[in-house]
């Protein structure tokens, strides 16, 4: 405290002896007015468990972080303007021809701003890359069953998160206004049209006027550069708060309990493989994008609303709700009194928030099966919630019929198939697949854990053959060390609801709602007989152990 | 593993019965030691190479240094690059083929400068930081009674010092007030847009447009239409320079195809065309992609963003795809100079579908 009340008279004398060092007097004055000193103490030497898993997460915070920066470079040289000019710039095939000043500013950072290209191509495979990291950490959160209490309000903002990606990643490839941007926005002014009553009201202020009008440009570039990437932001750092308020699931494992988290320190460990994987992270992008070419903007020319290119596709992250509209037949109604539903469109816009509130909602709706209330830090193996787990790669495959559905005519035209008959796959899969994938993992599932029951009873399989003296053959198995004996049966295994008796202890009979009565017959799916296999008991354990000892 | 001490402490936060919950996964509880399965405890911690020899530690730092100084040489080929590599050189990589050299250089050697950054930490964190494993204790996120009871009490105070439950005229105008000033900014949106009124029914066609060949920008006669072909075109009196060009051609693109009398199907549509030329609006009635993709041999439209496809010959029928109704179809004749000339606008309106479309 002396040295500090020293500094404060004398700042200037940097280099004379008895002086705290300059950084050591920086955080002083920084501690007199942020408290930096108590924030450091809790937080300096913080845990972090550590998993490639874990590294997925942060692919998205890394890629979000360059998105921004790139971004920002970005909008230095575009210009959000459908104003219409005459292009003459150094890309010779465009010569003369007529564009938006979006499409091109967006030629002149391809072709006259040194690095530009670079940059673009960084901003839009750093995109496909964030959505793609947003899916494998949402897949990895679920299947661990890293949602359970206390951490479904941080799913909730993860998958706010993934949506505004989405919504993002939509308005941001519309900007260029190329042809194939282009035809984005008319495949929106459609959907908007589509909507009932008030459809054409809509569209009218969402374009400020007839399609494609001069406005929709300017009006996505806001939403795309400030709006969406603030709110963004602001989640982003909800969600970071909370993963360190929560402290982050660790794996089942020697040593790790729900009432504890074994790591590294996030100093110095962690910070320089974090800070170190954020780097690695930009590098290999930034090679990406040195050597494979996204979205060339020149290849189609502008957009003009009576022009199409075959092969059209959104890019890949919303191709499952193209899909959607692929597949929907041509269902439109004309009501009475004149007014057309389009069933076309807005079949496949209802089920597209439909597809996402389900991820949304599964948390909730296994606590409300469960009727757990205890906070859970230990991420499960996904065979051992074969329930959730056979939902969650169900849903994948929901998602990638789809996702093949908005290919078909690229599919159609690689294999030579018919694209009517893949359209018709699409739609029958579309209902049957995630049931019979629902089923087969719940199989797989079951199948593992019997395996590891069998490890933990009879020990592993050391490929060992003996032959015994009298003849036969025997394969010696090794058992288990304690290690992973009780990583293997570290896992919850609840018991199925059960209704309660039909009468009480006076005679009166017990009244079920029929919610209930639905909620024990899930909870039996889940955790009935055939929802999950006993894990082995210590009895069984010593039973076969000691049998063997007696041979 | 099942300690019956578990759902004692379970218990206390709620009321629910946690009796169908297994006994919880690693819950601090020392186990009997007789249970096989009971938790062994961090295993001990094993040195690497670089901990106990001291080559080994100084090879890593010299990895590491290496990556940084690889990074920085990265960097000056950036710079090196960005000042002598002309924009528009194109150069041939294998397997890359032609691409902007400049690109391809820039690109390399930021990627390679920031990857050497991340690889030189990871390897740094990864061979000389310490990797003994380290323990946190958790702490229950939910609040002790005491201090529960204490919030609620503060609360109470604040809501009894407010007298916002007491003074009932000031809470409810209060929530009228709040719920109406929001309508502001909901009228502010009144100008985002004009009315639809009856814009989306109407196209620039009318009785005697001419029909204007959009790659020739030159006026259609019947005989530049040849069957089998398939022709884009546009009423006369647009031009491409004019700044509503792009709206009124999104709803007045058509496109010609003659057919032989016999082929055509629906005998209103024939009676629309002129002798086997057929007028329709290209623009689909799905979401509105230009319907282009001409099959002569079946006389079908295909739109390539969803693959509707309509039957020219059957009054441009939807045949398969999510389109909703046929491509509406343009009346056409020929005026005394020869020309091909529409008889009107589209009796329905041109393109995707709306609530008021009927």
């Amino acid at each position: 405290m002396s040295t500090a009340t020293k500094t404060a008279e004398a700042p200037e004398a940097s280099s004379s002896r008895g002086k705290a060092p300059a950084g050591e007097r920086i955080a002083d004055w920084a501690d007199g007015r942020l408290g930096i000193y108590s924030l450091a103490k809790a937080n300096l030497r913080k845990i972090f468990p550590d998993h490639w898993s874990f590294l997925l997460g942060e692919v998205c915070l890394y890629a979000f972080i360059i998105l921004i920066a790139t971004g920002v470079y970005l909008t230095l040289f575009f210009v959000p303007s459908m104003a219409e000019v005459e292009y003459h710039g150094s890309y010779g095939p465009m010569n003369g021809v007529l564009m938006s000043e979006a499409y091109a500013s967006t030629l002149d950072i391809s072709f006259e701003v040194r690095g530009g290209l670079l940059v673009r191509q960084i901003h839009h495979w750093a995109a496909l890359i964030f959505v793609v990291g947003i899916f494998m950490h949402m897949m990895r959160v679920f299947f661990t069953g890293a949602f359970r209490k206390p951490r479904e309000i941080n799913w909730v903002f993860g998958f706010l998160l993934f949506v505004l990606a989405l919504v993002t990643g939509l308005t941001g490839y519309s900007l260029p206004d190329d042809l194939l941007s282009g035809v984005g926005i008319r495949f929106m002014e459609g959907a908007i049209l589509s909507v009932p009553i008030v459809g054409t009201y809509l569209q009218m202020f969402v374009f400020g006027g007839e399609f494609p009008g001069t406005d929709i440009i300017p009006r996505f570039f806001i939403a795309h550069v400030l709006l969406l990437p603030g709110i963004m932001a602001a989640l982003v750092v909800a969600h970071l708060i909370l993963i360190v308020y929560h402290k982050h699931t660790h794996y089942a494992g020697p040593g790790r309990k729900n009432t504890n988290v074994v790591g590294y320190p996030l100093f110095p460990v962690y910070m320089a493989k974090a800070g170190g994987f954020f780097f690695l992270v930009f590098g290999v992008i930034t090679i990406i994008a040195a050597t494979t070419t996204i979205n060339g903007v020149w290849v189609l020319g502008p957009y003009r609303p009576d022009q199409i290119t075959s092969n059209a596709q959104p890019d890949w992250y919303l191709g499952f709700s193209e899909g959607l509209v692929r597949m929907m037949p041509g269902w439109e109604w004309v009501i009475p009194g004149g007014y057309t539903l389009n069933f076309g469109l807005l079949v496949p816009l209802a089920v597209f928030p439909t597809m996402l509130m389900v991820i949304a909602l599964y948390p909730f709706f296994e606590n409300w099966v469960t009727k757990d209330r205890r906070e859970h830090h230990i991420a499960e193996r996904p065979r051992n919630a074969p329930t959730r787990t056979a939902f969650g790669v169900a849903w994948i495959s929901w998602y990638l019929v789809a996702l093949v559905a908005g290919g078909n005519d690229v599919i159609a035209l690689k294999f030579d198939l018919s694209i009517n008959t893949i359209t018709w796959i699409c739609r029958v899969s579309f209902f049957v697949l995630p049931v019979l994938v629902f089923w087969a993992t719940r199989r797989v599932c079951l199948g593992l854990q019997r395996r590891d029951k069998e490890k933990v009873l009879h020990g592993r399989e050391s490929g060992v053959i003996k032959k015994l003296p009298h003849g036969e053959f025997i394969e010696v198995h090794e058992p288990l060390s304690r290690e992973q004996l009780h990583t293997l049966t570290a896992h919850d295994q609840y018991r199925p609801a059960e209704l309660p008796p039909a009468t009480d202890e006076n005679g009166v009979r017990n009244k079920v709602g029929l919610i209930e009565k639905l909620r024990v017959k899930v909870s039996r799916g889940y955790f009935g007989e055939s929802g999950q296999i006993a894990k082995p008991t210590a009895e069984e354990y010593r039973e076969i152990t000691e049998g063997h000892g007696h041979h | 593993m099942s300690n019956p001490d578990d759902n004692d402490s379970r218990n206390t936060d709620n009321n629910v019965s946690d009796e169908h919950l297994p006994s919880e996964q690693g819950h601090g509880e020392v186990a009997p030691a007789d249970d096989p399965f009971a938790d062994p405890g961090l295993p001990p911690h094993e040195h690497r190479r670089q901990d106990i020899d001291e080559r080994a530690a100084k090879r890593s730092e010299r990895t590491v240094a290496l990556l940084f100084t690889v990074s920085m040489l990265a960097t000056i080929g950036f710079i090196a690059s960005y000042v002598a590599i002309p924009i528009d050189k194109i150069v041939y990589i294998w397997p890359f083929g032609h691409i902007s050299g400049l690109n391809f250089a820039l690109g390399l050697t930021l990627g390679l400068a920031l990857f050497c950054i991340g690889a030189g930490a990871v390897h740094w964190a990864r061979t000389l930081m310490s990797d003994e494993e380290m323990v946190d204790e958790r702490h229950p996120i939910q609040a002790a009674p005491e201090v529960k009871a204490q919030v609620l009490a503060d609360f109470a105070a604040g809501t009894k010092e407010s007298q916002f439950g007491r003074r009932k005229l000031v809470r409810t105008t209060l929530f009228g007030a709040l719920a109406l000033v929001p309508l502001s900014g909901v009228v502010l949106l009144r100008d985002l847009g004009p009315l639809p009124g009856d814009k989306l029914r109407h196209s620039k066609w009318k009785a005697g447009s001419l029909i204007i060949n959009e790659n020739t920008m030159q006026p259609l006669r019947p005989e530049d239409i040849t069957v089998g072909s398939l022709t884009q075109a546009m009423p006369e009196g647009l031009d491409p320079h004019d700044h509503d060009f792009l709206v009124e051609i999104a709803k007045a693109a058509v496109m010609l195809v003659r057919l032989e009398p016999k082929d055509i199907k629906d005998p209103k549509s024939a009676e629309w065309g002129h002798e086997g030329i057929l007028c329709f609006s290209k623009i689909c009635t799905h979401i509105g992609c230009p319907a282009t993709l001409y099959e002569q041999q079946t006389h079908h439209a295909l739109c390539p963003c969803h693959q509707s496809t309509f039957d020219l010959a059957d009054g441009a029928r939807v045949l398969f795809g999510p389109a909703g109704h046929p491509l509406p179809q343009l009346r056409i004749t020929v005026n005394d100079d020869g020309y091909l000339e529409a008889l009107g606008d589209f009796e329905e309106p041109p393109g995707p579908s709306f609530w008021e479309r009927g």
